[in-house]
């Protein structure tokens, strides 16, 4: 049953740097599931953990969350430190929740790393397909009682 | 209202602990500007109507109901269904129902696992034969029926419409009177709307004096005795203050605690836990990955902190449900 | 069997039914106190960090949330086995003896007076705070109110809130007192002191100078011999805030006295598959069903087992109630369950002597509160009296203070087994025959009531309104028969 499922993934990218790169992997033809429905972001650090959250919460089976690398890399100069600070928070809640940290990737891949995410919708792909679906709100309702 | 010009109020308890209705009392001699307002129709904690006489009202006969405590137990959801036929306004009243409160810290857990807990595996619990409370059981007399235990807590309403809410564990008396004089002056915002709290956070009454945080460390509050002028947050206790809508009159950390929470998400927030793990992140003073990492990991039990009153209203509910649950 | 149904039980605190089964003649074959709630808080307590306990526990109850506070911080000082510096426990004892003024003022003046002023006989349209009102004058409501307030005022300055309270926690107390605060609180003191000695003397002029009441009192039917269990200090006189449990037996002997730690030595609770709640019982006697004595191991926990199972006050006016109510009642100890609510005012004499006694210690506005705790958690047990009844608390942490496991026996718990078996003592003394009358209906009521206190509150002036319904059922469940009081 497992196998059968298109996992749906929900990317959070930041514009100036993991978007671009998935662009570039796109326009260059690079092999990837169409699993990810990517959300561009002007900075990863705009991602308010309640979009994680709420992704999950809509249905979503993996989300992924990716911005330029720091220290220097960010466009806003330091946007991605609030990323890195709240983001091992956002983990700690979702392992909490029991939602399983194989589903949740955060990161950071530049501009010039089409590849790398080309790779990562690959494999992130494949690893949130190995896990059932998570189908949040469906579940609880079939559980209610 | 009544032909006697008095409102028709009723009051009752779901999943509770009975503080809202002594919330009730802390209007102190108010109580009695209340009785002469008010003729209550219902209120099992205090009178001795019945079930059967709210059965037997006219659908919306009573004209406000304040209904306290969570959506634990299938009389629980029985009762909103039924309170809300007859009446004219539904109030959820207080964090239980507002938010699911903490009974709602039940959804990290399922029946399975909480009956298990409770009539088996607790160390003064004599139960050989592991006998579990039953919804139906046959006595030699006869049967006796008790509630389905539900796996999930929820808030009223997810239960059921509700007309407006009012916060706080429990909403403090100044408050309730505010919003009893704004219900008999006829004084009442759009259906949905949070009365009884005002539009800013908890930081706005707070009179600690706040600076800019820069935390490289977070205490828990027992570890550290911090100074009492000091914004507690600022120190590095995690105050749900910054998250948390105001109007309670800061009382927590008046006595140098810091808030929790009660009095549910500030204007236009929908999760209340999210809201405050960004102010936390926020004030981590961390220039590397690891070093924010190893700050933000000293923090304990994340989600029971940051969703004290409002597992059940956050945006996933409760924590998975295990197969078999 | 016919079956009668009083659902919910009123004018309580928590959730409750009564179903009562007839036999073939219409007499009560058993009646059952049924418990139809549940929340877990002995398993959601599980992965929460052990200090937050004191603001998790009071949840469970918003009628004496400052006695979970108090029990709970008191398990938190074990877990970490620290000690609290003399001020900090003695700010803890003010805010727990203020609270205690204050709940019994509620449960006696609202819920339980009435039926005593004006007596249980009385129209319903009387037997209420308004009846009582109207017979003893308007005054007394207003000092009602405001001796209420004061106590729940002190609890509002020292902890924050005064429904569930914060500000205490492992190692002591989060905020010290000034002398303004200081002053304030012993003014008040003396007011409920002499509050205290009020209550005593309407009980005195309007219940025990009548003799129809006072053989109320003594009635078998509101008697049953058992175990009577409450918190004493060393040198066995009555303390709420901390001791030992000491449990003496229908006669009065001491049967077990036990520290804190020890609490699993002594008790268990059996569970029965028709309620929520369990029945707890003592191991040393054993459980021999629902009757009382001293081959059973039913016990009571409540401010008349509090003095029988105490040698007496450590304050002198409530010591000289104490040894007028012995005197008066023919010895120790008192088996009456409506003596309760004499044992009830006692008891809150005591508190308002004990805030006095503390807000005039000398250390009292020392700033040293708190000790921040330095061992490693482990494991703890705290124990109080809740008015309602010894309540205990109990933790196990991981190295970092995250609870692992939580049992909790809660006060009114201990007496589930006593209720019920009250409860049918007193509907098969009033319905014979299948008839049921009114006087079922308060009497039921009175025997449960002097067990509980309640939130019937200033509000419950209706006049006298007791809006009862009593259905009586056929073997197959229709409704044969509507008993009906102040429903229209």
């Amino acid at each position: 049953m497992s196998a059968d499922y298109e996992p749906r993934i929900v990317g959070f990218l930041c514009n100036w740097c993991t978007y671009a790169a998935a662009d570039t992997a796109g326009i260059s033809r690079m092999e990837q599931p169409p699993n990810v429905d990517i959300i561009r972001v002007m900075c990863s650090g705009r991602v308010d953990p309640v979009f994680i959250l709420k992704a999950f919460a809509e249905g979503a089976d993996g989300v992924i969350v990716s911005g330029c690398h720091p220290p220097g890399d960010c466009h806003y100069n330091s946007g991605n430190y609030k990323t890195f600070r709240r983001m091992p928070l956002v983990e700690a809640l979702l392992e909490q929740y029991g939602i399983e940290k194989e589903r949740f990737h955060w990161g950071w891949i530049s501009g010039a790393e089409a590849p790398k995410w080309a790779q990562l919708v690959r494999d992130f792909t494949e690893q949130v397909r190995a896990l059932r679906p998570l189908n949040w709100k469906r579940e609880l309702e079939s559980k209610e009682e | 209202m009544a032909d006697n010009g008095k409102l028709k109020l009723g009051l009752y308890w779901a999943a509770s602990c009975g503080g809202c209705d002594i919330a009730i009392l802390e209007l102190r001699e108010k109580i009695l500007d209340l009785d002469v307002a008010a003729d209550i129709l219902f209120w099992p904690v205090a009178m001795d109507f019945k079930y059967k006489d709210v059965e037997a009202m006219p659908d919306g006969h009573i004209d406000v109901c304040l209904f306290n405590g969570a959506i634990r137990t299938g009389e629980n959801e029985h009762i909103a269904h039924l309170l809300r036929q007859k009446s004219k306004m539904l109030v959820a009243f207080g964090s239980c129902s507002h938010l699911g409160g903490i009974p709602g810290l039940g959804n990290f857990f399922d029946r399975r696992s909480i009956f298990e807990r409770v009539y088996l595996e607790a160390p003064s619990v004599d139960n050989p034969e592991g006998i579990l409370p039953q919804t139906s059981y046959q006595l030699p007399e006869g049967e006796v029926i008790i509630p389905k235990f539900y796996n999930t807590v929820k808030t009223l309403a997810q239960v059921e419409d509700v007309d407006y809410f009012v916060p706080g564990c429990p909403p403090q008396a100044p408050q309730i009177w505010t919003v009893i004089e704004a219900i008999l002056g006829g004084q009442l915002p759009p259906k949905g709307s949070v009365v009884g709290a005002n539009e800013k956070t908890v930081c706005d009454e707070c009179e600690h004096n706040r600076e800019e945080k820069h935390i490289k460390k977070f205490y828990r509050p027992h570890e550290i005795i911090p100074e009492p002028e000091r914004c507690l947050f600022d120190q590095g206790i995690l105050c749900a203050g910054p998250a948390t809508r105001g109007g309670c009159g800061a009382l927590c950390p008046s006595v140098n605690m810091p808030c929790r929470g009660c009095y549910g998400p500030p204007p236009n927030v929908i999760d209340q836990g999210a809201a405050l793990l960004s102010a936390v992140a926020s004030v981590v003073d961390a220039d590397t990955e690891e070093e924010a990492a190893r700050i933000v990991g000293e923090i304990v039990d994340p989600v029971g902190t940051f969703y004290r009153f409002g597992l059940p209203a956050s945006l996933l509910h409760r924590r998975k449900l295990e197969e078999g649950s | 069997m016919r079956k009668i149904s009083i659902d919910p039980i009123t004018r309580l605190e928590g959730h409750g039914k009564i179903e009562i089964f007839l036999d073939g003649e219409g007499n009560v074959a058993n009646a059952y106190l049924v418990i139809p709630e549940l929340r877990g808080f002995e398993k959601f307590a599980e992965g929460r960090p052990v200090e937050e306990m004191p603001r998790i526990t009071p949840r469970i109850c918003g009628v004496c949330p400052e006695a979970h506070h108090i029990a709970s911080a008191k398990a938190c000082d074990a877990v970490y086995h620290v000690e609290v510096p003399p001020t900090g426990r003695k700010l803890r004892e003010i805010l727990y003896s203020a609270f205690f003024v204050a709940d019994h003022t509620v449960h006696f003046y609202i819920l339980g007076a009435p039926d005593f002023v004006l007596g249980p006989d009385a129209p319903p349209a009387e037997r209420n705070i308004l009846g009582l009102i109207h017979k003893v004058g308007l005054e007394i409501g207003g000092r009602v109110i405001s001796c209420r307030g004061m106590g729940m005022d002190i609890v509002g300055m020292l902890g924050g809130k005064t429904v569930h309270p914060v500000g205490a926690l492992p190692g002591g107390v989060s905020k010290a007192i000034n002398e303004e605060e200081r002053a304030q609180i012993e003014a008040w003191g003396h007011e409920l002191v002499e509050f205290g000695q009020f209550g005593l003397q309407l009980f005195h002029d309007v219940v025990l100078a009548n003799e129809a009441y006072l053989d109320m009192i003594l009635s078998d039917t509101f008697t049953a011999p058992m175990y009577y269990m409450g918190l004493v200090d060393e040198r066995n006189l009555v303390n709420f805030y901390d001791g030992k449990v000491r449990v003496v037996d229908p006669e009065g002997n001491e049967f077990v006295k036990y520290a804190p730690e020890e609490y699993l030595d002594v008790i268990a609770e059996r569970v029965e598959p028709w309620t929520y709640l369990k029945f707890p019982y003592l191991k040393g006697v054993g459980w021999k069903g629902f009757v009382t004595g001293m081959d059973s191991g039913i016990y009571q926990a409540t401010p008349l087992s509090r003095l029988n199972a105490a040698d007496g006050m450590t304050t002198p006016q409530a010591q000289e109630a104490y040894e007028h109510f012995y005197e008066t009642m023919g010895g120790k100890p008192v088996h009456g369950t409506l003596a309760t609510h004499w044992a009830r005012l006692i008891e809150l004499l005591y508190a308002a002597e004990r805030i006095v006694e503390l807000a005039t210690d000398p250390e009292i506005t020392d700033p040293h509160v708190r000790n921040v705790p330095t061992e490693t958690p482990d494991e703890g047990v705290g124990i109080v009296e809740a008015p309602r009844g010894t309540l205990t608390h109990h933790y196990i942490t991981d190295e970092r203070g995250i609870v692992q496991k939580c049992n909790l026996i809660v006060g009114t718990t201990n007496n589930y087994a006593p209720m019920s078996i009250s409860i049918k003592k007193a509907a098969q003394a009033f319905i014979k025959e299948g008839q049921v009358s009114e006087g079922l209906l308060n009497r039921v009521e009175m025997a449960f009531r002097s067990y509980d206190p309640c939130l019937g509150c200033a509000t419950h002036t209706l006049p006298g309104q007791m809006p009862l319904e009593v259905l009586v059922r056929d073997a197959e469940g229709n409704v044969v028969d509507v008993l009906r009081q102040n429903i229209d």
